[in-house]
Formats: structure tokens, sequence, C-alpha cells
């Protein structure tokens, strides 16, 4: 919490609000609040993705940061763990936020050839949060893990110098 | 010229598990920032990737804006045979790349 709430944070919120209301004049607190995705939506894309399927914890391994300095690239991995054979293997690897404007991250499609159902990448974080990976396996259930991100310095909603 | 870096090894014995890595550049402007004027910068980003592996789609993927600036992403696949592996990127503004890189197989 001292994290996200620190003289830095609050500074940039600021200027992120005095940007909105310059252009839509009187322009209430609440039109920052549209900008970040919420936990709702969070839960709303995964459930877009699931339907009502059940997502079970285990399998997926996410490897992230627990405290970033920058926001703007962080270096994530989503490893499955699997045979990788026609009859067993991970079909696809869905990544999602939850305080980022909008709750997708990334979607990757694998299948039995990759082998091994590992992808990397960077990615933005515009505050500290919730990511969230869930891997579909052949047999179609779902599978996830969740890592708690702090960022100092956030992404995506900064005002350009 | 090319805006692409790619990492795939140029030789595997049949039936390795090999990583590529592929980076392309580009600003992945997220849509949602603002100038100092307060004009909001549109969306400009990369949208979708894919690879194909001698003419079959082996991986591919979205990407969304919370994906970082000259997107970087590693992945697997079992080294099958020799030939050719074709990387594409599409994005907005009609933005599309493509790059290719070959692989013995022994």
């Amino acid at each position: 919490m001292g994290m996200r709430h620190s003289p830095t944070t609050t500074r940039r919120k600021f200027l992120g609000l005095a940007g909105s209301a310059a252009v839509g004049g009187a322009v209430p607190i609440v039109t920052m609040r549209s900008v970040d995705a919420t936990p709702a939506m969070l839960n709303a894309a995964i459930r877009n993705l699931v339907g009502e399927a059940p997502v079970r914890t285990g399998k997926v391994k996410l490897d992230i940061p627990p405290l970033v300095e920058n926001g703007n690239t962080v270096p994530m991995t989503v490893s499955v763990e699997s045979p990788m054979t026609a009859d067993d293997h991970v079909k696809s690897i869905y990544v999602f936020n939850e305080k980022n404007p909008q709750p997708n991250v990334g979607n990757y499609y694998i299948g039995p050839r990759a082998g091994r159902a590992q992808i990397s990448t960077r990615i933005r974080l515009a505050d500290s949060q919730k990511v969230v990976a869930i891997a579909q396996l052949s047999d179609g259930s779902f599978w996830s893990a969740t890592a708690d991100v702090v960022v100092t310095l956030a992404a995506c909603t900064d005002e350009v110098i | 010229m090319t805006a692409a870096l790619i990492n795939v090894p140029r030789k595997a014995r049949r039936g390795d598990i090999i990583e590529i890595k592929t980076l392309m550049s580009h600003v992945m402007e997220p849509g949602y920032r603002r100038t100092a004027a307060g004009d909001l910068l549109p969306r400009d980003i990369i949208t979708s990737f894919a690879c194909r592996y001698n003419g079959e789609e082996i991986f591919r993927a979205d990407f969304f804006p919370a994906i970082a600036a000259n997107p970087f992403l590693s992945f697997f696949t079992a080294a099958k045979e020799s030939g050719k592996f074709e990387f594409e990127w599409v994005g907005d503004n009609g933005f599309s790349e493509s790059a290719s890189s070959s692989i013995t197989v022994e």
C-alpha cells in the first residue's frame, strides 16, 4: 500500500486528471475511473473467455517480478505443465490484468507442435495490481496462476512530456 | 531496413524443442495517453503475430495495448524438418511486417 500511495503516484494521478479536465472542461473524477479497468472488468474478461467452466489453480506458472520500478516494460514468462502430446496439450494461454485501462494483455495460441508450453514477453502495468495467466488445455479445462506486482512508475495513462 | 529481430537456431536435431525469439520495432501507442495540451494520442499498436513453419501455422498471438513498446515474444516449437520459419506482424493503421529465418534439421 505504501508504494501505491506514494507522493509520485498521487502526482501522476493528479496530472492525468488535469489532462482530462483540460479537454473535457468540467470532467468529474469519474472520467479517470472509467479509464481504469476494475477487478470486475478483470472477472468479466475471464468469464467472457471461460464461460461457465471452472478455472482451477495450478499447472500454470507465472514468472513476473513482484516489484518493478518501471511499469512500461515488465518481463513476464508464462509456462504450463503439460506433456504437449496430440492427446494432452495446451491449446492457448491468456494473460489478464486488473488495473490497466483494459483487462487483456495478450492471447497466445500454441498446440502440440510447440513441445513446450511457454511464452515470454514484456508488458505494461499502469498501477500496482494482479496479473492473471490462464491456460486452456486440449481437454477444454482452464488452469490459472495469479501474481501481485507492485509498480513504482506507472505506464499507459501518463501524460506525454 | 527491416524492423524485426529474430533469433532461431540455425541447426537442430530432429525432435529438439527449440526457442524462437522475436522482436519487432513498434511504438505500441496504447491510446490512453494525452499530450501536455490534453489531446488523446490515438491507439497505434500491433494487434496480431503469427509464425509459420514450412507453411504451417505453429504459433499465433493477439496483442493488446498492455504489450510493451517494441514487442518481444519468445515461444517454442519442435524441430521437425529443415526449412523456413515465416513471421508476420499486423497492426493498426495498416501496419504489416514480415520476416523469415531458415533452419537445418538433422
